[in-house]
């Protein structure tokens, strides 16, 4: 893209004089830059205002996420400012939408502390997006070096790690959060884990927004989930866990909260994505010190991820969670109750997983990513999904997955137990017909309802939500080839 | 009760066929097949027996279901699972693993209860297999405990 007053001023006693310039005079519109391998890099959405040039706003988002200000500053010459400027390199309309541009800018390694996604955060989304020349702007996706991957730890269990340490191999895991979120007691809560575990779940969960209330208080749950998952373990020679939510509200007291679950015995623990990037990195250390696995409930993230138009990507969150270090993260389901177009939440779960993420536009991933050797984030597919879907789920996300049955194991009308033993049985049939070679898309619903000719809970699931589905049209779509959710 | 380790314990037992279509679909991925046998089937007892190390040069389903065969044959009360290995870069690790074998009686477990500070339980399990008597057969003359 070309626009006035665009060119970089580099008389240097003109470009200093006091006053205001562009941002892309200031030298923030780089459009000859070449990316190194060494920069990290991110695509920004904007929509400038009514007259603001794309080129100069683009500029703006670059000068204000690096060293700029408003107007020009005498001391920018006392630095090195030509290496901290970040760099709008690339400006392209978005296909199909008038008014709103990709705009490309690479930041210099130098910009950023190691292991610190608060800093990340407070350069990339700190400043830009109340930025007035623009009406909106979303982060679509960052590309991180592989030298500022390794400042990272990481996930201290990974996807490897836990399957060996569960011994389940082969198959998703299968999880579900206790109901109703609120008001039981801790002995009636632990009653709904053990039903759900012995039935055949591999994990039960706490909701995000169990802490510890007057009804219940996390000492209480934490004792009373430890007998039941220990019960189940023993009824079915199982490793089981609950993820405890030691979500808190200050850091030492989830500290202290994840200490009892150690003693207790708990393999997992688990905390709300609103505790904030320097308590997971926190936990993160933590759990791998103890062993534990760490359960990520995306709590909030809609706030600012689902709108297209303003905020940022979840992509961009899954990437920054890998860094910061979590086991477990919900990215998604595609066919249940919340937000997902099927590609798009495919997209995340390449994040999650791969060993390389390649560009694949249509899933919405603008760059290549090489994690160096991190370890792979277990997605979780929670919201709304039920036994009837399992061919989908499978089809969509592979093995290694945990799906989480919430309604759809407790709801059951046959009991908890029966909700999840109708969930287990899906599960195994189907990968067993996938393995066999059957095309298990077209083919789902013939093997589930064979297998519920044996099995009378997965009968009663398949009669009571068989016909289920939220098809509502996503809006966090790919601008690169429109889908429609699946049915 | 019916130990649920493994991929497929809730479905019925595999038949010959079955299981040779999932050493089919291993074999057609490049993971190496193992055998392995335990009659303490513990769900932290990581290491059964191997029946020979895994098959990594063996690559047609028969010649894993003789093996199969033999593993039976040698021990045919005892648990006995099929391995799939994953050696490719980002997995060597197992993917995945079902039984093939079990015997007709599973007593199943006991759960261990030593009550220490607080309510805090400290939790051990032991297989009754292994140890003691199980659940419905601890009380003679009130249950049966079958062989």
């Amino acid at each position: 893209m070309e626009a006035d007053g665009v060119n970089q001023v580099k008389d240097a006693s003109r470009r200093y004089a006091a006053g205001v310039l562009k941002y892309a005079q200031m030298g923030y519109w780089a459009p000859d830059y070449v990316p190194r391998e060494t920069d990290v890099l991110a695509v920004f959405r904007i929509t400038p205002q009514d007259g603001v040039d794309a080129v100069e706003a683009a500029a703006a988002v670059a000068g204000e996420s690096s060293t700029a200000t408003w107007t020009v500053v005498w001391t920018d010459r006392l630095t090195a400012c030509e290496t901290y400027r970040a760099k709008a390199y690339r400006v392209d309309p978005v296909p199909h939408i008038p008014g709103q541009y990709f705009c490309w800018i690479a930041y210099d390694l130098a910009l950023f502390e190691e292991g610190s996604i608060a800093n990340v955060a407070a350069s990339i989304i700190g400043n830009v997006f109340s930025f007035k020349p623009l009406k909106a702007a979303r982060l679509e996706d960052m590309r991180f070096p592989v030298a500022y991957v390794k400042t990272f730890p990481g996930p201290p269990t990974g996807i490897v790690v836990e399957r060996e340490r569960m011994d389940k191999f082969g198959r998703p895991l299968l999880g579900a959060t206790t109901k109703p979120k609120l008001g039981l007691s801790g002995r009636n809560y632990g009653r709904v884990v053990y039903e759900g575990l012995k039935g055949g779940l591999d994990f039960m969960k706490d909701d995000e927004n169990i802490n510890s209330q007057p009804f219940m208080h996390w000492r209480d749950r934490f004792l009373f989930v430890m007998e039941a998952v220990n019960r189940a373990s023993a009824a079915s020679g199982e490793v089981k866990g609950h993820y405890l939510n030691v979500t808190a509200g200050t850091m030492e007291e989830m500290i202290r909260r994840a200490e009892f679950a150690r003693e207790l015995g708990s393999i997992v623990v688990m905390v709300d994505l609103v505790v904030g990037w320097t308590a997971i990195q926190s936990m993160s250390y933590w759990c791998r010190q103890h062993d534990m696995v760490l359960h990520m409930h995306r709590a909030g993230h809609g706030t600012y991820t689902r709108q297209k138009n303003h905020g940022v990507s979840f992509r961009v969150i899954a990437k920054w969670l890998r860094l910061c270090g979590v086991d477990h993260l919900h990215a998604g389901t595609a066919v249940g109750k919340l937000e997902g177009d099927p590609m798009t939440v495919q997209g995340f779960y390449n994040i999650c997983r791969d060993s390389q993420t390649e560009v694949d536009l249509p899933r919405g991933l603008f760059f290549d990513q090489d994690w160096g050797g991190l370890r792979k984030v277990m997605p979780v597919a929670s919201g709304g999904i039920h036994a009837g879907q399992m061919h989908q789920l499978l089809d969509l996300f592979g093995d290694d997955v945990v799906l989480q049955f919430g309604g759809g194991t407790i709801g059951h009308p046959q009991g908890i137990q029966a909700g999840a033993t109708a969930n287990r049985v899906a599960l195994e049939a189907m990968v067993l017909a996938r393995n066999e070679g059957r095309d298990i898309r077209e083919e789902g619903p013939d093997i589930l309802r064979a297998a519920a000719r044996w099995c009378a809970p997965l009968q009663a699931a398949l009669d009571t939500w068989g016909e289920i589905s939220f098809n509502y049209t996503p809006t966090d779509t790919s601008d690169f080839t429109p889908t429609a959710t699946a049915s | 009760m019916r130990i649920t380790q493994g991929t497929f314990s809730f479905l019925p037992d595999l038949d010959d066929a079955q299981v040779a279509r999932q050493v089919d679909y291993c074999l057609g991925r490049g993971w190496a097949l193992g055998i392995e046998y335990t009659d303490d089937p513990h769900p932290r007892n990581t290491y059964w027996e191997m029946f020979g190390p895994p098959m990594f040069d063996l690559r047609d389903a028969a010649g894993i279901m003789a093996e199969l065969a033999r593993c039976r044959a040698a021990w045919p009360r005892h648990y006995i699972r099929l391995t799939a290995f994953d050696s490719s870069a980002g997995t060597e690790s197992i993917v995945l693993a079902f039984i093939v074998n079990r015997p007709a009686v599973e007593p199943g477990f006991r759960l261990l209860r030593h009550e220490v500070a607080g309510r805090t339980v400290r939790y051990s399990i032991e297989s009754y297999a292994v140890h003691a008597r199980p659940e419905g057969a601890r009380y003679p003359g009130h249950g049966e405990m079958t062989d």
